[in-house]
């Protein structure tokens, strides 16, 4: 068909050297099922290559630790017997394909993943990034996308209780869908994947195989793809949310019978890295017979069914005395299981097909032995990104900027998405999404209870600021998480993270990539949160440019009594409300310098990251004593959106001073809506926050009460706006263009 | 020896559809006038041995006759 | 006294409405596939995606066996609460008048609703007080409760509505702002809205609770 032949290795995205290695490690020319099988195992998404030795940085050790990163899922104990496990998981390339089934399959894969170590699902979380809202496909792209998120998650019956959402030109061509989920599990019950006893059987479970996200692979097809053979196409994988609700009460049924030796869920790669990784972590091999996998179209070829990326299906190693009950256990939740290989002590993985060996590879070749390499980082000499699109005009004030802030994509009201899923399923959720800065779940009630322990999870990435700053940036998101956890009374126990950036054989997104990465390092360390786990998405860019250098992070923490969960909102007029924490408000890079269209600053202003440690501790022990009325983490648009946004969330207007910041221009702009970490506007009594002002930097800027927000400024000069004014521009910004 | 029957169901006139409004709205955005009327329903195909029995299938499963017709076709 | 909850493939708010019963009694899960009421004393048909939705919502699991007996329970006059897919499984049963149509939105929606109770001597809501307003969650994308003119006229006629949502609270289009209603006899009832998640202080209003203890407060009359 082609004339001068691509090698197929090449055409399959290998180097010629990984070729030749391959070849080293087989003693021969790896066939057609060996060297698709190759190709996905080593390939970026598999094996980590680029990003392996910088990820050994992250602290993956701490006293909450029960399950750090290389598993299905990590885990964290939360008291009681009982672990949390949660990770964070990328489906960036197929959403911008079709995305409502790549957020959905998105969402499906991550719930796998919590479910194959033993934990039932509890909540998703999504973080959300396409291009600006003024392009008709970012409209397309968010509406589908959140389309798909819903679909799956509200289907199968595992609560969205949050997430983030963003717009910058940037991700125009490549937009990011990062799907978090957690689930809880007794301790012992967790499971992990290594397949174990030679002579065990290898059970495949779930729907039926078909040529789903083949892609690539294609290129190997032994009969040509003709204009007739449509049907043959590699399809997108299609999610059935429905088929993954048996799936997970099957999972979970046959664990708590204790029927499994080990479960490992199949995503990307399919059967290959599923077999390849259960064998590799057992330190055996495994016979597969793709002539007994179940599939879903005729005449598929043995390395089609190795590489087939059809959702939802799991492995497991089942003792040969137990697979009857295994099956039976299948067949009550009306899904398909079949035997269809054996753990060996061989150490190979061979594909058998009719009784003879089409493909015999060394379990570690494929798994370990993928060469890793090294960045060659460069600080860019020049900008990378743009100046974003101006949307303010140049003598915008003060009077004007908070409404347009508050209306802005990246900071309106995102009830249009978030009601789209469902927040309530499981009965768990104390905080719903918008009533404060992180959700909050409750724990099962332990027998004698009193209080009732709960978890809060958040999540929080960002771009445009880590573009500025890729360390100083990093650190303030992970920052930023654990501020919303310590918003609503909750101690951070550990951590999962998705890096998504751009192309990390350039230098300058190798750059990007170290520094943000030495810097999640040194914040998890300063904050003694662990990484349990997460993902890695690269190469995130097209002819227009990189994306900017997004690391999303996920939090979880326990709080010991839910009835003290706090809040964002003024609740009762007459309250003070003051400011705490060592923030310094500052304009480069911030939500108002983009809307005025100014270009990235080179750099961010420099964090003391004990200082704001130690206000996020002051601030969560105030939340559990039950002292603060409302706590909200100062982010985009600074201390007036935070106090607008405090406002509305109680239904409450406020009177604050903000006199010494000048009356007009610059400085007083860059007070009301500068960013930075470690800001928190709180409210209470006098007494509590008095108490609290002995303890970290805390000042006393006004009062509860009325229906506008009013700020006083120099020479008794007043700003006010009414909250019906404020509303009404933040319901505005999303509805508007959702529709 | 079975046949194959296609069974097209659709809303009853007169029943609010949500789903003919979206596709009669999207159209004229996309270019297209003159459309109207639209409406959406389902298809379902199937073989079967005895098609005499398919109006059965459409009362009991099929169609929800309350809020839906189906017409018969043989394919 | 005991309730029985329904559990279908894609079931996913049985083990919430089985909490809430829990509150005012005791509560067992039944098995789609079982034809054994297990003797309790109501019958809940819960929340979720009952078979994916495949069809139309409620359309195949109005033939699961354990509904031939909750059918006959019903005709019986045993007391049957229905809610979201629940509500779309009695309604395709033919134990309840109408159907429900997609949103009008065709979205999926999760919201606080306000409803206001119409009638409060009924076996499923003697605990509230009529005009009462309840605030409940509803969270569906195929909640638009529809009958034709004849129909919708003499369930209004018949007092059956009990539920209706507040003024600007019916997001589903559902017509005569009907949120819940209940058979002739009196003894099946069905709701969009969802009351089990709205039982703990917790997690948010208590007002559901009350179409609970309603139902317990009735068993306890009849023993």
């Amino acid at each position: 068909m082609s004339d001068t032949a691509v090698a197929p290795h090449r055409a399959l995205g290998l180097t010629d050297a990984e070729h030749e290695l391959i070849v080293e490690k087989l003693g021969r020319e790896p066939n057609a099922v060996e060297l698709s099988m190759f190709s996905l195992m080593w390939s970026e998404h598999c094996a980590y290559k680029h990003s392996k030795k910088l990820l050994g940085q992250l602290p993956t050790e701490g006293p909450y630790l029960l399950m750090g990163p290389g598993e299905n899922a990590g885990a964290v104990d939360v008291g009681d017997g009982l672990a949390i496990a949660f990770k964070v998981e990328s489906h960036n390339h197929p959403s911008a394909v079709e995305p409502f089934q790549g957020a959905a399959t998105g969402v499906g894969g991550i719930l796998r993943d919590v479910f194959a170590v033993g934990a039932r699902p509890l909540a998703v979380l999504d973080s959300l990034r396409f291009g600006e809202l003024d392009s008709a496909r970012s409209r397309y792209l968010l509406e589908h996308a959140v389309g798909g998120i819903g679909h799956y998650g509200n289907s199968i019956g595992v609560p969205t209780i949050g997430g983030e959402l963003y717009f910058e030109g940037p991700y125009e061509q490549n937009c990011l869908v990062n799907a978090m989920a957690l689930g809880i599990a007794q301790h012992e019950r967790l499971t992990r994947s290594a397949a174990t006893g030679p002579g065990n059987a290898l059970v495949l479970f779930g729907a039926l195989t078909g040529r789903d996200g083949i892609g690539g692979a294609s290129v190997l097809a032994s009969a040509e793809l003709g204009e007739g053979d449509a049907d043959k196409r590699p399809t997108v994988q299609i999610g059935d949310p429905f088929a993954e609700k048996k799936l997970m009460e099957c999972s979970l049924e046959l664990l708590d019978r204790e029927l499994l030796v080990s479960l490992q869920d199949l995503g990307a790669a399919g059967l290959t890295s599923s077999s390849s990784e259960m064998a590799s972590k057992g330190g055996l091999g495994l016979d597969i017979h793709v002539d007994r996998v179940p599939l879903r179209e005729p005449g598929m070829e043995p390395f089609e069914i190795m590489v087939s990326e059809s959702q939802e299906r799991m492995l497991c190693v089942v003792e040969p005395a137990r697979v009857d009950e295994v099956l039976a256990v299948c067949a009550k939740w009306e899904t398909t299981a079949t035997v269809i290989g054996e753990v060996t002590d061989s150490g190979r993985l061979r594909v058998l097909s009719g009784g003879e060996v089409v493909g015999d590879m060394p379990v570690e070749a494929l798994v370990d032995d993928c060469p890793l390499y090294d960045l060659a980082p460069e600080k860019p000499s020049a900008p990378i990104y743009p100046a974003p699109a101006r949307t303010l005009p140049a003598d915008a004030d003060a009077r004007a900027i908070l409404p347009a802030l508050l209306a802005s994509w990246n900071v309106a009201d995102r009830r249009p998405v978030f009601e789209q899923y469902d927040c309530l399923v499981q009965s768990r959720t104390v905080r719903r999404p918008d009533a404060a800065d992180a959700a909050v779940l409750l724990l099962p009630a332990p027998t004698d209870a009193g209080e009732r322990p709960a978890i809060a999870v958040s999540i929080d990435g960002s771009g445009r600021r880590v573009a500025c700053d890729p360390y100083r940036g990093t650190v303030e998101a992970v920052l930023e998480c654990a501020a919303n956890l310590a918003c609503v009374g909750a101690e951070p126990l550990g951590l999962t993270n998705c890096l998504n950036f751009g192309n990390p054989e350039k230098p300058h997104i190798a750059w990007q990539l170290s520094e943000s990465v030495r810097g999640m390092a040194d914040a998890c360390r300063a904050l003694d949160v662990p990484v349990v786990g997460g993902n890695v998405s690269l190469y995130n860019e097209g002819p227009e440019g990189p994306i900017y250098p997004t690391p999303v992070v996920g939090m979880v923490g326990r709080l010991p009594d839910a009835a003290r969960a706090g809040r964002l909102g003024f609740a009762v007029a007459g309250d003070a409300i003051a400011f705490a924490g060592p923030f310094t408000p500052s304009m480069p890079g911030s939500e108002l310098a983009k809307l005025r269209g100014e270009p990235l600053p080179d750099g961010l202003p420099e964090v003391d990251v004990a200082a704001v440690r130690r206000a996020q501790e002051a601030v969560r022990e105030a939340v559990r004593r039950g002292e603060l009325r409302s706590a909200h983490d100062v982010a985009e648009g600074g201390l007036a959106v935070a106090l607008a946004e405090c406002c509305l969330g109680g239904g409450h207007g406020a009177t604050v001073d903000f006199r010494g910041a000048g009356s007009e221009g610059e400085p007083l702009l860059e007070t009301l809506f500068g960013e930075g970490a470690g800001g928190f506007v709180l409210s209470g009594s006098r007494p509590a926050l008095a108490a609290l002002a002995r303890e970290i930097q805390l000042t006393f800027v006004g009062e509860v009460g009325g229906d506008a927000l009013t700020v006083t400024l120099d020479g008794d000069a007043t700003l006010s706006w009414p909250l019906a004014e404020l509303r009404a521009a933040r319901e505005r910004g999303l509805a508007d263009a959702i529709g | 020896m079975s046949r194959r029957v296609r069974v097209l169901v659709r809303p009853k006139a007169g029943i609010l559809d949500p789903q003919g409004q979206a596709v009669e709205r999207a159209l004229p955005a996309l270019g297209f006038d003159g459309v109207a009327n639209v409406h959406v329903g389902r298809l379902i195909e199937l073989d079967v041995s005895d098609p005499a029995r398919v109006p059965e299938m459409c009362e009991k499963l099929l169609a929800n006759p309350l809020i839906e017709d189906y017409e018969i076709v043989e394919a | 006294m005991r309730f029985g909850v329904l559990r279908f493939p894609g079931t996913c708010d049985e083990v919430d409405a089985q909490l809430a019963c829990e509150r005012v009694g005791e509560a067992v899960i039944l098995w789609h596939g079982d034809r054994d009421l297990q003797g309790v004393d109501a019958i809940v048909v819960p929340g979720g995606f009952s078979y994916g939705d495949y069809l139309r919502v409620g359309a195949i699991a109005r033939f699961a066996p354990i509904m031939e007996s909750v059918i006959a329970f019903a005709r019986e006059g045993g007391p049957v609460l229905g809610i979201c897919n629940g509500f779309q499984v009695l309604c395709e049963a033919g134990l309840l008048p109408g159907a429900l149509l997609p949103n009008r939105t065709l979205r999926f929606v999760c919201r606080q609703v306000d409803l206001t109770v119409e009638h409060a001597d009924t076996i499923f809501t003697n605990a509230c007080e009529e005009g009462e307003r309840l605030s409940i969650p509803a969270k569906h994308t195929t909640g638009c409760w529809y009958a034709p003119p004849a129909l919708r006229e003499q369930v209004e006629e018949g007092g059956q509505v009990l539920l209706r949502y507040a003024p600007g609270a019916n997001f589903n289009g559902s017509v005569g702002d009907v949120a819940g209603v209940r058979n002739e006899a009196g003894n099946v009832f069905g709701l969009m809205p969802h009351p089990e998640h709205a039982v703990d202080p917790l997690t948010g209003s208590v007002d559901g609770l009350k179409l609970f203890q309603s139902i317990a407060n009735h068993v306890g009359a009849h023993v």
